[in-house]
Formats: C-alpha cells, sequence, structure tokens
C-alpha cells in the first residue's frame, strides 16, 4: 500500500501537522500496523522534494512533528491520479483498496467509480484465466481455478464494500 | 452516448417505473452480432428490466430500443411477438421447461410454435441436444433431470431457432459452480459459432467472465465499463 498516496489523501481535507497525520492514518487504516513517526517524515519530506507537499507553518518549540504540511496542486492531482488507476489484480489487495475507498469518501469522490474500475480489471484478468482454461488441459484448469476463485474472493469483498457504501460514508464522517 | 457502429440491438436513455419504483433511469446499451455482453450490478439495480425492455417483453415509459435498425418501442404487440419469436431466444434461472413434455418436446416447441413439422423439428432439436451434451435425456420429462441438465436442454431450447440474439438472465442462478461454469461454456461456444449475440444477467464474476465485455447497473442507470476506460 502506497503510504505516501494515503498521507496525500488525507492532507486534501485541509492542512495537518505530522502528529495529526500520524494518528490519522493510524486511525483509519493503521489498526495492526500503526506508523513510526520515522515513516511520517521520511514520507513527508520526499512529497515536499516532490513538491506535492508544502510547509504551511511551523508551530513554536520545534521538532518535524510540529510542522504543518498543506497539499499541493500537483498533490490532489496525484492522489487523483492514484484513486482512478485500478490495482494489479493479485492476492490481498483489501487493504490498498480499503484505503482507495475510504480516501475516495472522505475526499468526496465516488467511491463507487474505484470500485466499478476495479472489477472491470479483475474480469479482465478473470477473462483471460477462463480463455486459458477452456483451451487447456486438466491441469490448467486447476491452476487457472485456483486463481479464479482468489480473484473471485476479491470481488466479492469489493461487492459487499459497494453495498455498504453509505455506510461506510457515514462511518469515515465522524 | 453514440452507439458503435455496426450494433444489432441498442437501447438509449430507457426509463421504466413500477408506481414509486423507478426500475431503469436512463439505462443505456448495445450489443454487437456475436458479443457477448454481462449485465452486472447488485441485486434490485435494474438488470432484469433492462433485459425485459431489450427483449421487447417490457415496454419502457420512454427511451427509444433499435433492433437491426428497427424502433422495437414503435412495433406492434404482433411485431413484437414475431421478432421474440424469430430472433431472440431465452434461457431464465428456473421454471421454464415444460414439465408435461419431454426433453426433446421442449427444446422443439420454438420451432413448433412458429410451423415446423414435429418430425422436422425434433431432429433439429436433437442436434442442438448433442451440441449441448443432453441427448441422451431426450425421452425424459424436466422433473427427472438435474438442474444442470435441465439448464442445458433450457439453452438448446434458446438456440434452436438460431436466434441473433439469446437472453440469459441469471442463467446459472440455481447451478453450483461446476455445473454453472459448464452451462457457460457450452452457451458461449454454441453462440459464438453461430454469431449470436448473448446478453448475460449475472451477478457472479466467474460467469462474467465468460463474456467479452461487461456493463454495470446501479439504480436503474448503466455503466459501459469499455467505453470509460
Ligand atoms: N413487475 C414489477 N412490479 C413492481 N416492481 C418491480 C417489478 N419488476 C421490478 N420491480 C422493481 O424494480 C427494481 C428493479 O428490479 P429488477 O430489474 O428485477 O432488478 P435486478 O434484476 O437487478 O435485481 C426493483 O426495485 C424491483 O423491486
Ligand atoms: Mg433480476
Amino acid at each position: 500500500m502506497s503510504i505516501g498516496h494515503t498521507l496525500l489523501g488525507l492532507l486534501e481535507s485541509g492542512p495537518r501537522h505530522g502528529y495529526d497525520l500520524k494518528r490519522a492514518f493510524d486511525e483509519k487504516f493503521g489498526h495492526d500496523r500503526p506508523l513510526h513517526y520515522g515513516q511520517v517524515y521520511s514520507t513527508m519530506s520526499r512529497l515536499l522534494k516532490n513538491g506535492l507537499v508544502e510547509v504551511d507553518g511551523i508551530e513554536a518549540g520545534g521538532g518535524p512533528e510540529r510542522k504543518r504540511y498543506a497539499i499541493t496542486e500537483a498533490g490532489i492531482t496525484d492522489v487523483e491520479r492514484w484513486l482512478a488507476t485500478p490495482e494489479k489484480p493479485e492476492p490481498y489487495l483489501q487493504s490498498t483498496l480499503y484505503t482507495k475507498v475510504v480516501l475516495a469518501l472522505l475526499t468526496h469522490r465516488d467511491a463507487a467509480d474505484i470500485l466499478d474500475g476495479q472489477r472491470s480489471e479483475h474480469l479482465r484478468s478473470m477473462r483471460i484465466l477462463t480463455d486459458r482454461k477452456r483451451k487447456g488441459d486438466l491441469a490448467d484448469q486447476l491452476i487457472c481455478d485456483h486463481a479464479l476463485f482468489h480473484l473471485e474472493a476479491d470481488l466479492r469483498w469489493l461487492e459487499l464494500t459497494a453495498a455498504r457504501l453509505d455506510k461506510l460514508r457515514e462511518a469515515v464522517a465522524r | 452516448m453514440t452507439a458503435p457502429a455496426g450494433s444489432l440491438l441498442v437501447a438509449r436513455d430507457l426509463r421504466k417505473a413500477y408506481g414509486p419504483t423507478t426500475a431503469l433511469d436512463g439505462a443505456e446499451f448495445s450489443i454487437h452480432p456475436g458479443e457477448v455482453v454481462a449485465v452486472m450490478g447488485p441485486s434490485g439495480s435494474g438488470k432484469s428490466t433492462l433485459l425485459h425492455c431489450l427483449a421487447g417483453i417490457v415496454t419502457p415509459d420512454s427511451g427509444s430500443i433499435t433492433y437491426d435498425g428497427r424502433e422495437v418501442t414503435a412495433m406492434s404487440d404482433a411485431e413484437r411477438s414475431a421478432l421474440r419469436r424469430s430472433a431472440f431466444g431465452f434461457v431464465f434461472q428456473f421454471g421454464q421447461l415444460v414439465p408435461e413434455l419431454t426433453c426433446v418436446e421442449n427444446v422443439a416447441l420454438p420451432l413448433r410454435l412458429s410451423g415446423s413439422s414435429r418430425k422436422e423439428a425434433e431432429r433439429t432439436a436433437l442436434a442442438w441436444m448433442e451440441r449441448l451434451e443432453v441427448d441422451d435425456l431426450r425421452k425424459k420429462r424436466p422433473g427427472e433431470v438435474s438442474g444442470g441438465q435441465g439448464q442445458r436442454v433450457a439453452v438448446a431450447r434458446s438456440l434452436v431457432t438460431n436466434p441473433r440474439v439469446v437472453f440469459a438472465d441469471e442463467p446459472t442462478g440455481a447451478l453450483d459452480s461446476f455445473n454453472g461454469e459448464r452451462v457457460m461454456e457450452l452457451l458461449t461456444d454454441a453462440a459464438r459459432s453461430a454469431n449470436t449475440a448473448v446478453v448475460l444477467v449475472t451477478h457472479e464474476a466467474r460467469v462474467a467472465a465468460y463474456s467479452d465485455r461487461e456493463i454495470v447497473v446501479r439504480d436503474g442507470r448503466s455503466r459501459d465499463m469499455e467505453r470509460v476506460v
């Protein structure tokens, strides 16, 4: 999962201090893996260098966690592009997809669009596997079926999430 | 949306309400000859209503449907049922075979209804049953065959008139995944070799993977995923 894009997305609703960014990330996405401060600052300095964020103010007392960051136009474009690009279908995508959906809801983008785009990307892979299965021998069929069932599991999660978008929107707004 | 050139069946801005319920709210659709298009979307989103409108079974409140250049909504009931009989085939989730008839009589029924002799109709029916690998069931009645076999008989029946379009609404919905996939494989193979288009309503990704492309229906509106990307 892209921590940089996630932090950028969190900044889209308004400037935040480093410590505040970490807290928002951990609360929304870091259930089993909270960020280290070190990760936040190395990520933020990379984003600064690339012009995707700017320092918007520094609190008295110094220390890197006291810097307040704001997203730039280039940063917004970068988040937009990341959200709109479907993930390559592979196992255990859930955390990235979940992050994208939550960020889309937080930034008032169309989360259903992201899910539709991802379904389409998954189906593209599933068509290729299905075609290989049709033309192949039993071994091909079994190998393709294994991959197909995994992709199908992603999609079942995706459909369930799509059906719960309204509830999720309420939950993330809190 | 402009339909791509060479489309066989095109729907534009379809709207349909059942009392206070909006089933279709500006849905669009197009399909080429021989193409298999999956119609996906959550339950209650309007997939079946879209299929019924496309097939001339339900008349939309507004919007246009053209089949081979002819406006379906402007046809008389008699013209529409003639079109359904001659150009369309249907497969539903279940309950479509006549229980009193044998399987071969069921498959032959659409031909009998358009005036073929019994002998001729059953000969063609049997060829399709061979194709769907259910010819050994010809003397059995629907109540004596399994769900998967019954769906293959239904697929044979949908293809027996050489339709240009088969409408399939959750054709594997009542089957386990092995039988469901076998039905899809046989249906799409047969349809592709006869250049028959298939409108395939399904919420199952593994079934949709037998299509060439998909559209997604949500709240009565459709989204063509190919033309989005
Ligand atoms: N004959 C009908 N009478 C009343 N409401 C209907 C009828 N057919 C469909 N609806 C309603 O229209 C909406 C779309 O239904 P449908 O097209 O069957 O959806 P789907 O096939 O995607 O599950 C639903 O809210 C459904 O309850
Ligand atoms: Mg339905």
